[in-house]
């Protein structure tokens, strides 16, 4: 399952919902202003790190870069492209979308 | 792999049109097969061929008649959320008794049977939202 979240864990709970009911071995995509929940610094950090014992996270790319956060990506989150995104969507067998 | 893109966010509101077209481009580069961009709730406003965004501005709406004109995309319009928004093509004016009309190329008008079908015949169904 890849899960996409679009909304900033700093605005919304739909990152933290979907981080807490995601399975082992599912995918997190963050875009939009849910990029920010891939980002270094902030209070949600240390969710994302735990969640990732258990779930790949992604990052969009174009959408980091057009809020200037591009290097402040947490280790060990992958950021990819439109392309990408598109890979995410026809590698797992279905996505839901946290809206 | 067939695709379905379900757009429930107006244009000009957050990103989700702007996603939803990045998208829709990308699966289309990679080969894949778009079977239908379906637009519900104020996702029906990204149809309306009045819109005038600024020239430095993307243009959402002509953006999305491109893309099905050079692609032969299926872009559908749900009928209910379009008749509450002022959305209609030339018979459903006509048949309204409204003056005017303001579909924008590329688009057609139809019912919720478009956006289940898609979820039925797809391998996958992307939804871009608020």
């Amino acid at each position: 399952m890849l899960h996409i979240v679009n909304k900033s864990p700093y605005e919304r709970n739909s990152l933290e919902s979907c981080l807490r009911l995601a399975t082992n071995g599912s995918a997190v995509l963050l875009i939009e202003d849910g990029i920010y929940g891939a980002t270094k610094g902030g209070s949600f950090e240390g969710k994302v790190q735990a969640a990732m014992a258990g779930v790949k996270i992604y990052v969009l790319g174009p959408d980091l870069s057009a809020r200037g956060m591009a290097d402040r990506v947490i280790d060990g989150v992958n950021v990819v492209d439109y392309g990408g995104f598109v890979d995410l969507v026809a590698e797992h067998s279905n996505c839901q979308s946290w809206l | 792999m067939k695709i379905g893109v379900l757009v429930n966010e107006g244009p000009y509101t957050h990103e989700a049109s702007d996603s939803a077209y990045q998208f829709t481009k990308a699966a289309i580069e990679k080969g894949h097969e778009i079977y239908r961009v379906f637009f519900y709730h104020d996702g029906v406003n990204n149809s309306t061929r009045l819109t005038e965004p600024p020239r430095d501005d993307r243009n959402i709406v002509s953006r999305w008649s491109e893309l099905a004109k050079a692609h032969s995309l299926d872009l559908v319009v749900c009928i209910a959320a379009a008749q509450r928004r002022g959305i209609m093509d030339e018979n459903e004016a006509k048949r309204q008794g409204k003056d005017a009309h303001n579909l924008a190329d590329g688009f057609r008008i139809s019912g919720l049977g478009q956006l289940v079908e898609a979820g039925i015949q797809c391998d996958r169904l992307v939804t871009f939202g608020d």
